[in-house]
């Protein structure tokens, strides 16, 4: 029987955050917070092992309270477990102050339940970083394996796994020992319509929710934006640029004009690199 | 923490086929100009299997130093063999800035590098200073899926560590007449120590373009509105020797495979020419392709961001744009085949 910790976060849908055009600062009633995407399919790698192995699958996040939302979405897609570490004092943490804190909670899910894999998504869509899962790896001593797209094997007896990390043209086979953590690819699995059962489940799910003081020996300093080296110095909004010529008639003269002004560049057609197929010369 | 007693700008110099990969040399080239701003030294830590000989490579791109650690142990790229010598080499030497680039390779080693050096790693970055008093690194990156940019400082922790983007700073012209020191560092890891085996690895044997470096680059939106519009656009790019890309919302579609979504969560890409069709232009898509040489949008909305951001912008429909312009290619094709 497998133990399973699926890390996760809840995220403003930054595909649809709107900017408020006055202050440049982002707008966050405008997005909806969501289950991060790449999270989801985490969980649903751990729920797929589960089928395979056996075991359980507990799922745990650092956020505010309404993140309990966001392990819901996780109790839908199978997970059986969820805790919710929040708490004043983790506000403001980076990268380091939170695979810290995620860190002390995983232990002591551990305490309980002694843990053979975690499993993260290979990036936040808010932070855009994929620094989280490693840096709980290092922290628990286990060995991190980011770019997983595939989990071959696990045999908890022997203490290992087989799983494959994506390179840019291709995949490396890898065998690990176990306990150990995946930052998994979002190609890894396809996640199905959540069934009638876990939804309703879903619904009237109590995560545990913990507080620093829940978590036994935890040092202050490296809580929240105290515990963590990087500040946001400065934010503003990206370059606008200044927008392009509109070719203006019909759509055959569109499309006449557009063809001459690449022709009229034509050396911009001169292949200095590798293409994928054929084509004009 | 002393950071006084930090000193100098390093780069991780990544190699792939026997070859320093192109984003180590551009952070050679951003590194040179932040250690002359700093009047410090800029090094290279190299490790690997018979990689000694790329140290000098390394120096012809601007380093003053290469440290080598160079022994089978380091035959594949494995986070904790690899770490150990960089934590090792920082320990040593204390470098006040280290550059990795923001490869996969480079993410994963300075992920678990920072947490155990217990310093601020910046991810992503696409644009790099130093302020030459007080040696602060600054950052900047784009955050929130591209809404935002933010500069970001490490102030109290060093070495300040950054992933830095392929392609957003320029490497040196190649000089072999630069000279630099290349210093071999003793290997103190022992097979049995690393909890993980590379077994094998598996190449594609169709050999995969990739999307970062095409010259020509047809990507297409949810304007495509399904697998459909991606064929159409495919003939397009076939007929022109161009790559197929695509927004995030094409690749959630499923119309378009992840490898090939351009933007914040995909690929940053520089062609030559970029032809967006019915892409709106959000700008976490943005943020991956505006570097581009030429930026050619289609889209049936004339509000749409895209074209803001595209040098020529045509208000139509795709359907009828895209097989005309592949006929207008065709027929200049034809001419020239018959004009020799």
């Amino acid at each position: 029987m497998l133990h399973i910790v699926a890390c996760i976060k809840q995220v403003p849908d930054t595909k649809i955050i709107k900017m408020n055009p006055k202050t440049n600062t982002m707008d966050r009633s405008s997005a909806p917070a969501i289950l991060n995407p790449y999270d989801a399919h985490a969980v649903e790698e751990a729920v797929r092992l589960k089928a395979r192995y056996g075991g359980k699958v507990s799922v745990v996040t650092m956020g505010p309270p309404p993140a309990v939302k966001a392990i819901r979405k996780c109790i839908e897609i199978g997970a059986d477990e969820g805790y919710l570490i929040t708490d004043r004092a983790f506000a403001g943490a980076d990268t380091l102050a939170t695979s810290y804190s995620l860190t002390k909670a995983i232990e002591k899910i551990g305490t309980m339940e002694p843990i053979d894999l975690i499993i993260c998504g290979k990036m936040t869509i808010d932070g855009d970083t994929g620094q989280v899962g490693p840096g709980i790896a290092r922290r628990l001593d286990i060995p991190p394996l980011t770019s997983v797209n595939k989990v071959v094997e696990m045999d908890r007896e022997a203490g290992q796994a087989i799983v494959h990390r994506k390179l840019e043209d291709g995949y490396e086979v890898i065998q690990t020992t176990l306990p150990c953590l995946l930052s998994v690819e979002k190609e890894i699995n396809e996640i199905p319509y959540s069934t009638l059962p876990n939804m309703m489940r879903a619904a009237r799910y109590q995560p545990v929710i913990w507080s620093v003081e829940d978590l036994g020996i935890v040092d202050r300093t490296k809580l929240g934006l105290k515990g963590s080296p990087t500040i946001v110095a400065k934010v503003w909004p990206p370059d606008k640029p200044k927008g392009g010529e509109m070719l203006q008639g019909s759509s055959e003269e569109q499309v006449n004009r557009l063809f001459s002004i690449l022709m009229n560049k034509k050396e911009l057609f001169h292949k200095s690199g590798a293409t994928e197929e054929g084509g004009v010369q | 923490m002393n950071i006084e007693e930090y000193r100098g700008i390093w780069v991780f110099l990544e190699h792939k086929d026997g070859a320093i990969v192109p984003v180590s040399l551009e952070l050679l080239g951003a590194g040179r100009r932040l250690a002359d701003k700093r009047g410090v030294p800029l090094s290279g830590i190299l490790i690997g299997d018979g990689v000694k000989g790329l140290a000098a490579e390394a120096i012809a791109y601007g380093a003053e130093t290469v440290y080598v650690y160079d022994d089978p142990i380091f035959h594949h790229y494995r986070t904790e063999s690899y770490m150990r010598a960089v934590i090792a080499c920082v320990e040593k030497y204390k470098p006040e800035i280290f550059l990795y680039g923001a490869t996969s390779t480079g993410k994963d080693l300075a992920s678990a590098v920072a947490t155990d050096l217990a310093t601020g790693l910046t991810a992503d970055t696409t644009m790099l200073d130093v302020d030459a008093e007080t040696g602060l690194l600054e950052a900047s990156r784009p955050a929130f899926g591209g809404n935002i940019m933010a500069t970001i400082l490490c102030k109290k922790d060093r070495p300040q560590m950054a992933t830095v983007r392929p392609k957003v700073v320029k490497a040196l012209e190649r000089d072999p007449e630069r000279t630099g020191e290349v210093i071999e560092e003793p290997v103190e890891l022992r097979e049995e120590d690393i909890r993980t085996k590379v077994l094998d690895i598996v190449r594609h044997t169709v050999k995969k373009v990739r999307l970062d470096e095409a010259d020509i680059i047809v990507a297409g939106g949810k304007g495509l509105g399904g697998r459909v519009g991606f064929e159409m656009i495919g003939e397009f790019a076939k007929r022109i020797g161009a790559s197929v890309g695509g927004s995030r919302d094409a690749v959630e579609a499923g119309w378009i495979e992840h490898s090939r979504q351009v933007g914040q969560t995909g690929v940053t890409v520089t062609p030559k020419i970029y032809f967006a069709i019915g892409i709106s232009g959000a700008i976490q898509h943005l943020v991956g392709m505006q570097n581009s040489g030429l930026i050619i949008a289609i889209n049936k909305d004339s509000n749409a961001a895209i074209f803001q951001a595209c040098h020529y912008g045509i208000v139509g429909d795709a359907f009828e744009i895209v097989p005309m312009l592949t006929e207008a290619f065709d027929q200049a094709l034809r001419e020239e085949v018959k004009h020799g």
